[in-house]
């Protein structure tokens, strides 16, 4: 384009009618590579954040584990770093089961829930159910995980649960937080999913319906399958969601690390603590200051593993058809 | 064999097609159940989470709700005008940031990226593994760069606009490269045959034909940004100041943090002040939204 060749005359700068082939930086290619150059600075700023954070993140780590062991860290069974003298320690374990464990909750709901909502969208529901459908579930997933949390806290546990379960549910409890952080999910899964199976051509499921094949066949045993990377690729991304959920777990949830199996009582997660911690005013440099960052990091370790996956995932099921 | 001996034998064939069998169908009619009853759980969650908020906080939503300070003692005095000029001060923050940034970079991967240099894939991979980031993350982020260390702004305005604008920085770069990949390469081509530079294709044809697309995309991370409370809450936005801020390094609250520290409080009568604020910031992005659509439909080139 602005890379070729240009005639030196037409840029006016001699006035003569000397022709040469040989490339004059006038004015306005100069310009341009000034614009080439400026935009690509903004496109390095997103690596740059991507360097503080990480920056941000392994600095305090290591400073973190100047102080603690990481076999304290990685295999300790009890996470109470706020605590004082002997009662301090600062094992994760608690924290990593507590999302995994809401995280588990949450997908048990989500799952379900969005493939069938998928499979019912790519399949079955006629054009005017899919257009009042879809903005419902955008509009889900567009409400801000505040008003879910608010939801879990003042009516789903007092009036659903307890209504359920009777009173030995805790005000803050895993299960609460889990299942509204699974239609906080519901969806994610629903929408990536049923854009692979719509992306599975036509000519499978007319095979199939000549071969006499019902509909419940196409869509489980031919349409399912066939699109069954895209909607792996759907669940990672649903769970990596709720491990990174914060607020609906903080006011839900509850504040205390647990390796309890009992869902009525409260869990705390690897996000909500951060969020829990660094609300109080804690010195720069101070253990319990390193800790966020030391959660921060193993946190985002195990999203940026999932999101590996669920890109190489979806990579691979776009070149499955011509 | 004679038509008319075709024809009876069609006629008979279709019989020979074995009818659907009691239990198959009775298994499409349980599926059918079961999807329905998916589709229909996230209805009655979003109308259960809609009618929840509508029921606590309407009650207190009043002209002196939206016009006065919170307070910590006396629910019926407290209102979110704080709550409001913060939210609203950190979404213009986080445009003027998020925007220019977000377009100069999706022109700069669709319209100039050669794919085949090393540093333009660390880009594009980059920005894919920003999006998936945990929001709390970038709280960290913010606290760890801006409110203290390098930038050291305290926690202060710019530095939660700042840190929402790298939140939903890679969500405006995504909309505004698939809106600049709308645009035909014809309406380029065109361009650069008539003597136009690329830099002038770009501004002159390519933005203007993705506009809408990018303004939607924009509005629709904007509402993102403004319902975070996680990032807010680590940087450590302040707990119901009874003060507007009054510039870039004032200390500020927004929206879903009031209705955190308010759904916190014991008192019930604070709790409802959470939902009246819920329903103010439901409304904020309600509009919003519906700008977005009518933008979209308005404004959208059909090609």
């Amino acid at each position: 384009m602005g890379a070729g060749p240009r005639i030196a005359a037409s840029s006016g700068a001699s006035g003569g009618a000397r022709v040469s082939l040989t490339r004059a930086p006038s004015a306005r290619s100069r310009f341009e590579a000034l614009v080439r150059a400026a935009l690509f600075a903004a496109a390095a700023v997103s690596v740059v954040v991507t360097l503080a954070i990480i920056g941000s993140l392994v600095v305090e780590t290591v400073a973190f584990f100047g102080d603690v062991k990481w076999s304290d860290y990685l295999f300790g069974t009890k996470w109470t770093p706020l605590f004082a003298g002997e009662q301090q320690s600062f094992g994760v374990l608690p924290l990593v089961w507590g999302t995994a464990y809401l995280s588990l909750i949450a997908l048990a709901v989500a799952v379900p829930l969005g493939l069938l909502s998928a499979i019912y969208l790519a399949e079955y529901a006629p054009a005017r159910v899919r257009r009042v459908v879809k903005p419902v579930l955008e509009t889900l997933a567009g409400v801000p995980t505040i008003v879910f949390g608010y939801f879990a806290l003042t009516f789903f546990t007092p009036e659903v649960l307890r209504g359920f379960f009777g009173t030995e549910v805790n005000q803050f409890n895993a299960l609460s937080a889990g299942i509204i952080m699974g239609f906080l999910v519901l969806p994610t899964i629903a929408s990536v999913a049923e854009d692979a199976m719509s992306a599975v051509p036509q000519s499978l499921r007319e095979g199939a319906f000549g071969m006499g094949a019902g509909k419940l066949t196409v869509a489980l045993r031919i349409v399912f399958p066939a699109a069954l990377s895209g909607i792996v690729a759907a669940l990672i991304l649903g769970a990596s969601r709720a491990i990174g959920e914060t607020v609906i777990v903080l006011i839900a949830g509850g504040q205390t690390a647990s390796l309890g199996l009992d869902p009525r009582e409260g869990h705390q997660t690897m996000a909500a603590f951060i969020a829990a911690t660094s609300r109080g005013d804690i010195p720069t440099g101070s253990i319990e200051f390193e800790t966020i960052f030391v959660v921060g990091f193993t946190l985002l370790v195990l999203t940026l593993i999932l999101n590996f996956f669920s890109i190489r995932l979806v990579r691979r099921y776009r070149q499955v058809y011509e | 064999m004679t038509g008319a001996q075709i024809a009876a034998r069609a006629a008979t064939q279709t019989t020979v097609i074995p009818r659907r069998s009691g239990s198959e169908r009775a298994r499409e009619g349980a599926f059918r159940v079961l999807m329905y009853g998916a589709v229909g759980l996230a209805f009655v969650a979003l109308a259960g989470i809609l009618a929840d908020a509508l029921a606590d906080g309407l009650p207190v939503l009043s002209w002196d709700f939206l016009t006065r300070f919170p307070s910590r003692i006396l629910p019926d005095r407290a209102g979110i005008e704080s709550a409001i000029v913060g939210t609203i001060y950190l979404m213009v923050i986080c445009a003027v940031l998020v925007v220019p940034l977000g377009v100069a970079t999706a022109v700069y991967l669709e319209e100039y990226a050669d794919r085949d240099r090393w540093w333009n894939r660390l880009v594009e991979i980059n920005i894919q593994n920003l999006a998936a980031v945990p929001s709390v993350v970038y709280g960290i982020l913010g606290l760890a760069f801006i409110v203290r260390g390098p930038l050291s702004l305290g926690n202060v305005l710019l530095a939660g606009g700042i840190t929402l604008a790298l939140l939903v920085l890679p969500v405006v770069i995504i909309v505004a490269r698939e809106a600049i990949r709308a645009v035909p390469p014809s309406i380029r081509e065109g361009a650069l045959a008539l003597g136009a530079t690329q830099w002038q294709t770009i501004w002159k044809q390519v933005l203007p034909g993705s506009i809408a697309g990018i303004a939607t995309g924009a509005i629709l991370a904007l509402s993102r940004a403004i319902g975070e409370t996680a990032p807010l809450l680590v940087i450590g936005a302040a707990a119901s100041p009874r003060f507007n801020p009054d510039g870039l390094d004032s200390q500020f609250t927004a929206l879903p943090i009031q209705i955190f520290v308010w759904t916190q409080d014991p008192n019930r009568a604070f709790v409802e002040r959470a939902a009246g604020a819920i329903i103010v910031l439901m409304a904020i992005l309600l509009l919003m939204n519906s700008v977005a659509i009518w933008l979209r439909n308005r404004y959208e080139q059909k090609w």
